[in-house]
């Protein structure tokens, strides 16, 4: 890369270490990888340690320091994915490209690998190239895909079909239906000011729409009222698009289709808590979506919505948007907030919470993209006009992203309370064995479940919905979960760091045919011990599945269990494979079992 | 000065005061909490998460849980040292831990601490990764084999010495200790023998070139008592002084 480009991106960042993320993307967005000259230039010009940036650029599975092709592809590699046969396809790409995955292919021309699922679960198999989607992948474009990668087309000159993606809103609810002009809902709330705004929230009875159900009330007035030890009494609004959880892909959607909420409903907070700026922390996997909101961005300030003197009034707002690189755990309130600073996304001791203490130390709260479009319309109508809908303790409404065995996945909104089985004969599901709500994290609901209703009272949800049928094998679907939180673990603690790793090897083996009864009651208990002593939620609840499957689809297991006490995983005779390869043996004294001796 | 408060440890009264940790309360007291990343001279980092004790019921970290009057902490109960025991099975299994012919034989807190809670076993296949060794810089050595990653290199170079020399990188399993220069050697480093991190690491990772095995194993630190042995009350402060 020129000099002059790194620059460039140096200047447009201030260069300021806080906005290494965003600097990291762009470099490697100029040059395909980060260099270590680059790494050395921008410690330099940020007044960071080199150790710091090599902290940040090793962390996000989207950096990467060493090239890994012109062309990268990467497979989603949800469940849903692969029930919709994703391993097949990346199988034949790779076997079009001559090449191994997780491997650059020798002229350095392309590497296809797996990532974390990408959010395209209702149009899936899914991949990223060099980070942007394609949907509804198939074996006729993986055959085109490698003639254009053989070929070196620009991925801009690809097909553009191959990069729609479709909203497939199903059932349209109080958000989906859009109902509010820009600049509506600000109006009310600047004439009744943040504190009447708090009152309406309240009255609302809003809860977090991002899994923990947190009271929004409590969490905005705790931010208003703490002080902050900035000169200028500085606090922040950040909204979570982090969206990594598999099966979730709802706040995709409302970005998409009613941004204009998102954003005056993290306005509306701005208003609430007395902040003056706000973030978009939108997830790497969601760049397509990028030009687009700022384009939306742009509008609002134009029209007065958003900048130094809103509507006329001397309220001053605006939002940034701050792009991930590929880390479910950047969901997590303060690894978010730690990202943001630069930083590696690994949480950080609580208390204090981000709401005393978050970005740069300063009063912060941090929103879901559903909590905050909600907050929105509660502005406008107000909060006894929403809690009608939903139940007592769960008002308003609740979007679903259904995926898996059913005719119709995609999204769908119902008010709060909605049975499990309501949205299972909406979708189209037949003969359903299982559905994850809330994704992998989690609760996992058998057939005789499926009375239970989606709400904070009964079957909690951050938003997914995968579902089923009898011809899938549980164990599998565990499986493919302990691999995720594996991947996605920070590694700051040691239960989630080696427990996660453990389990999915613990998979594996039951997986080859060598567990053992042992083996489970090893699971169980790692399960008590990460819920018990991990960090954060990710360790505490990264067992669950295994756990869930243990005990509802407990044959599943059963029939790949001989041994009844311990099994080693080490197969010594294997391991020799090597030696016999080596000196050209493979007499009977050259194995270890005893079929081979005589 | 109002009369210090008190919560319970295994049923015995331990002074605290506001702001004061479990794990610094306890320490104060002279009882001892299994540790392995709490260090009195450093902010506390919570991650190895050895120091669990249940408090109100409630399991939590007491390097980082503020001790409040009339709470209940367990600590040395069969629950918190079987959470203990698989936790240290974890780190041993996780890095290469050869002890017999370790030079940290008899120093090592991680050996100490598992002697104290009598972890005989292993539940877990080794991990056995491949971390080269950094003989690079004249007077120490870096064998990242042992690291468990409770980051107090990392806070004295950054908090004691202002250098900022240690740093983790990368994710989840494959998260390892690097060293701040280019080359990413210890010798293109500013790291000098005399720097607090020099002699901070409880294992075996940091360890002085020259001096090796200069006490025999057998007269080691830990050889002699037990690793719980070491907690001692410390006097209470003075009037006035702040905690
Ligand atoms: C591992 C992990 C991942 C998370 N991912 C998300 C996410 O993608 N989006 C989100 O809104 N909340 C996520 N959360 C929850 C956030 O920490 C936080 O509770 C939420 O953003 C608060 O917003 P709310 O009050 O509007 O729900 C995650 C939590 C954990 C532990
Ligand atoms: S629980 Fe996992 S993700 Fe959370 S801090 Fe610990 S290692 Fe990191």
């Amino acid at each position: 890369m020129s000099s002059a480009t790194l620059e460039s991106i140096l200047d447009r960042h201030a260069r300021q270490g806080v906005r290494l993320m965003q600097i990291l993307r762009e470099t490697q967005e100029a040059l395909g990888w980060l260099p270590p000259e680059a790494l050395g230039e921008i410690a330099r010009a940020t007044g960071l340690t080199r150790a710091a940036v090599e902290s940040t650029a090793n962390f996000y599975s989207f950096f990467h320091t060493r090239p890994l092709g012109h062309y990268r592809v990467l497979w989603s590699d949800n469940i849903t994915d692969r029930m919709l046969g994703n391993q097949a396809l990346m199988q034949a790409l790779c076997k079009a490209l001559w090449l191994q995955p997780g491997r650059v292919s020798e002229d350095g021309l392309v590497s296809v690998d797996t990532t974390s699922c990408t959010g395209m679960c209702d149009q899936g198999p899914a991949v990223l190239v060099n980070y942007r989607t394609v949907t509804n992948m198939n074996l006729d474009r993986v055959q085109a895909m490698a003639a254009l990668i053989r070929a070196r087309v620009p991925v801009a000159e690809w097909p553009e079909e191959w990069f729609q993606i479709a909203d497939n809103i199903r059932r349209a609810g109080l958000l989906l239906d859009c109902p509010l002009a820009p600049g509506a809902a600000l109006a009310a709330g600047l004439a009744r000011g943040g504190a009447g705004l708090l009152d309406e929230i309240r009255t609302a009875g809003l809860r977090g729409r991002g899994g923990a159900g947190f009271s929004t009330a409590q969490k905005w007035q705790s931010c208003r009222d703490a002080r902050s030890p900035a000169a200028d009494g500085a606090r922040y609004v950040v909204c979570n698009a982090d969206e990594g959880e598999p099966g979730t892909f709802k706040d995709r959607v409302l970005l998409t289709r009613c941004p204009d909420l998102v954003f005056e409903g993290m306005t509306l907070a701005g208003l609430a808590v007395g902040a003056r700026r706000g973030f978009l922390y939108l997830r790497g996997e969601y760049r397509y979506l990028l030009d687009a909101l700022e384009a939306v961005l742009a509008r609002r300030r134009a029209a007065g919505l958003l900048g130094a003197s809103i509507a006329g009034s001397n309220f001053a707002f605006d939002i940034e948007i701050h792009l991930g690189a590929g880390a479910y755990v950047c969901g997590e309130e303060s690894a978010l907030i730690e990202s943001l600073e630069g930083k590696p996304g690994k949480p950080r001791i609580r208390p204090p919470f981000p709401v005393t203490s978050g970005y740069l130390n300063c009063p912060t709260t941090v929103n879901n993209v559903e909590t905050l479009a909600s907050a929105c319309l509660i502005a406008a109508h107000g909060g006894a006009w929403f809690a009608r809908s939903g139940t007592k303790v769960s008002t308003g409404s609740k979007i679903l992203s259904v995926s898996g065995d059913c005719a119709h996945p995609g999204i769908y909104e119902y008010p709060f309370g909605v049975s499990v089985q309501q949205v299972l004969e909406d979708c189209g599901a037949q003969r359903t064995l299982a559905v994850q709500v809330s994704g992998p994290s989690g609760v996992l609901l058998a057939p005789d479940e499926f009375e239970r209703r989606i709400a904070f009272e009964d079957v909690p949800s951050a938003g997914a919905f995968m579902v089923f049928d009898e011809t899938r094998d549980m164990f599998e679907v565990a499986r493919n979960f302990a691999h995720f939180f594996a991947h996605e673990s920070c590694g700051f603690c040691t239960p989630c760091r080696v427990g996660t790793a453990i389990n999915a090897r613990f998979m594996d083996k039951i997986a080859a045919g060598h567990g053992s009864r042992d083996d489970l009651e090893q699971i169980f208990r790692m399960h008590r011990l990460m819920q018990a002593t991990s960090h954060c939620g990710l360790g505490q609840t990264a067992a669950n599945p295994i756990f869930d499957t243990l005990r509802k689809f407990r044959p599943s297991y059963d029939r790949r269990i001989e041994s009844l006490h311990f099994e080693p995983a080490f197969d010594l005779d294997a391991a020799l494979s090597r030696a016999r390869r080596m000196t050209g043996r493979d007499d009977p004294a050259a194995h270890l079992t005893n079929e081979h001796q005589p | 000065m109002s009369e210090p408060s008190h919560f319970k440890l295994d049923g015995e009264d331990i002074p605290c005061r506001p702001g004061q940790t479990v794990m610094q309360a306890a320490q104060a007291a002279g009882r001892y909490i299994p540790h392995l990343c709490w260090h009195p001279d450093f902010a506390p980092h919570g991650s190895c998460k050895i120091c669990v004790v249940k408090a109100d019921g409630r399991t939590v970290a007491a390097c980082t849980f503020e001790a409040r009057p009339g709470m209940q902490v367990e600590n040395r109960t069969p629950e918190m040292d079987d959470h203990r025991r698989r936790l240290l099975n974890m780190l041993f299994v996780e890095g290469n831990h050869f002890c017999p012919s370790c030079e940290k034989s008899g120093n090592c807190t991680l050996q100490a601490t598992a002697y104290e809670l009598g972890m005989a076993n292993f539940h877990f296949d080794h991990f056995f990764p491949d971390r080269p060794v950094d003989a690079s810089h004249p007077d120490v050595m870096l064998d990242f084999n042992r690291c468990i990653q409770c980051e107090l290199c990392v806070r004295a170079s950054r908090d004691v010495d202002g250098k900022q020399i240690f740093a983790l990188a990368g994710r989840g399993i494959r998260s390892h200790l690097i060293v701040n220069s280019a080359s990413g050697r210890l010798a293109d480093s500013n790291f000098a023998v005399s720097d607090r991190a020099a002699s901070v690491c409880p294992v075996g990772v940091i360890l002085k070139k020259r001096v090796g095995f200069a006490i025999p194993i057998g007269s080691r630190r830990y050889d002699a008592a037990p690793i719980s042995a070491e907690a001692q009350p410390s006097p209470p402060p003075a009037q006035g002084e702040r905690p």
